[in-house]
């Protein structure tokens, strides 16, 4: 079943960081709660926005949230001790956003990681920049992967993020990073893929319908899991439908369900 | 007979084929290849640029539009001699240390080569030491900063206050840009201005290159983080 880690408690969207300035909780647990019942699996926090105050505004919509959701949470921030704090705070074994290969945040993330019960986000980033080939992907995978082994964090727990980069800059952007997914779930195929899908569309009109086209082809290929906003409708309904199409839906129990519940419409 | 406009409108569509055609013919016709250069590829991609700001072209197309003006330059530069098209303003971009993001600034640089401007570019991961040894080097009046994270936007700041601490921060002018930052961010951490986009990045470095040097500072900057 492909996992949806909802991206709205983030400081950087102007009305969570009003709201989380004003210490407005009703904001919060509205939005939450929203996200909750559109079917997100995991609900993001990211309080890194306003500089100086991330352990704070951590800790307080850890404090709000914890209580209202029965979901695990994704723990969003480069700062371990950031982490170390949300990580005691939260119940359920929570999504860590993010590690990658960069020298200073693999250094400063691995420590924290060891010994821990969580899934960890693996970026496919290091200090020679952004991906530029299938292989340049996947060899940054397998090293993610084997490096987390080592410390004791299981495949199945990690969630490899290959890096969606913008098609308008480059019409080879889509396939490459398809092609590297197909690559590392042929390679370890107990890993998790994730994606923030999004960044497929930037620079063009009509976003949404990119958004949705490229989500089924990246299941497709083997990805289960991206964060997105989970109250956008089409592309939930499109990620439902992808998942009953690639027979993760028995009976195609969640698809009706869908359909009778109007989340999903042609 | 010069056609000017012809080549605008074929490289605002982003005809390869009419571009280069036209640009060849005026060759042909003995037109002075600086002012094919000026007044027909640079003329045009003000207008993609501005369309780009509008909503209008997208990044594609502006890539496209680039790259044919690349070529017109090709065929050009045997025709151009010593005359050369720099409006002799330098400007300096790279992305600010600890980021390595760099399709935004590539494409803020290439808008400006397109427009005659001399851009050197550093690259990514740009500690504020090495924008200050370029400032020394290069004698450059525009510093252009780019961060895509917003775990990397307070090294813009660092790299604004080491440019002061180096003596060189009335040499210069301070843009900043990237999907996270804001106008508001600009002005708070002493920046002189601030883009949206490529198209008006470009714009914004013409101005201030266009602009006498030791005009009443606050009045341009009003102008631009207008």
């Amino acid at each position: 079943m492909f996992k949806v880690i909802g991206e709205r408690i983030n400081t950087s969207r102007k009305l969570v960081q009003a709201a989380v300035a004003e210490r407005d909780a009703d904001y919060i647990v509205a939005d939450v709660k929203k996200q909750q019942e559109a079917g997100a699996d995991y609900i993001d926090v990211n309080a890194g926005a306003r500089i100086g105050h991330e352990t704070d505004d951590m800790k307080w919509l850890l404090d709000i949230i914890q209580p209202i959701v029965n979901l695990p949470l994704s723990l969003d921030s480069p700062d371990p001790a950031v982490l170390e704090m949300a990580f005691k705070r939260v119940e359920k074994p929570p999504m860590i956003n993010s590690i990658s290969l960069e020298k200073e945040r693999f250094d400063a993330m691995m420590p924290f990681l060891e010994g821990k019960n969580c899934k960890v986000i693996a970026l496919c980033m290091d200090d020679a920049g952004i991906p530029d080939c299938p292989e340049d992907i996947q060899d940054r995978a397998k090293n993610l992967v084997e490096e987390l082994n080592k410390i004791g964090i299981p495949t199945n727990c990690i969630y490899v993020d290959p890096l969606i980069q913008p098609i308008s800059t480059d019409s080879n952007k889509g396939i490459m990073v398809l092609s590297a997914v197909r690559s590392i779930k042929a390679e370890f195929p107990g890993v998790h893929i994730l994606g923030g899908l999004s960044n497929i569309s930037y620079g063009l009109p009509e976003r949404k319908i990119i958004n949705q086209t490229f989500v089924a082809m990246m299941m497709g290929a083997g990805m289960d899991s991206a964060i997105i906003d989970p109250l956008d409708q089409k592309l939930m309904a499109t990620i439902r439908t992808a998942d009953m199409l690639l027979s993760h839906d028995n009976f195609c129990v969640n698809y009706l369900r869908g359909v009778r519940s109007g989340a999903i419409k042609s | 007979m010069s056609d000017f406009h012809g080549i605008i409108k074929a490289l605002v569509a982003c005809d390869t084929t009419r571009v280069t055609g036209l640009v060849n013919v005026a060759i042909a016709d003995g037109i002075a290849a600086g002012d094919i250069l000026n007044n027909g590829l640079i003329a045009g991609m003000d207008i993609v640029g501005e369309k780009m700001e509008s909503g209008e072209m997208f990044i594609p197309e502006v890539l496209m539009a680039a790259r044919i003006m690349g070529q017109c330059a090709t065929i050009l530069q045997p025709f151009l001699g010593e005359q050369g098209s720099t409006p002799g303003v330098g400007v300096i971009i790279g992305t600010v240390k600890g980021d390595l993001h760099d399709i935004g600034k590539n494409l803020v640089a290439m808008m400006m080569e397109s427009a005659g401007i001399e851009v050197y570019d550093l690259g990514v991961d740009i500690a504020p030491e090495n924008f200050i040894a370029c400032i020394k080097e290069k004698n450059a009046r525009i510093v252009c900063l780019s961060a895509l994270l917003t775990t990397t936007m307070p090294m813009m700041k660092q790299t604004v206050d080491a440019i002061v601490e180096s003596g060189l921060r009335d040499r210069v002018k301070l843009l900043v840009g990237g999907a996270p930052v804001t106008r508001a961010f600009a002005e708070e951490i002493g920046a002189d201005g601030f883009a949206a986009d490529a198209g008006a990045a470009t714009r914004l470095v013409k101005l201030l290159a266009n602009s006498p040097e030791q005009t009443d500072h606050l009045e341009l900057e009003t102008q631009c983080l207008r």
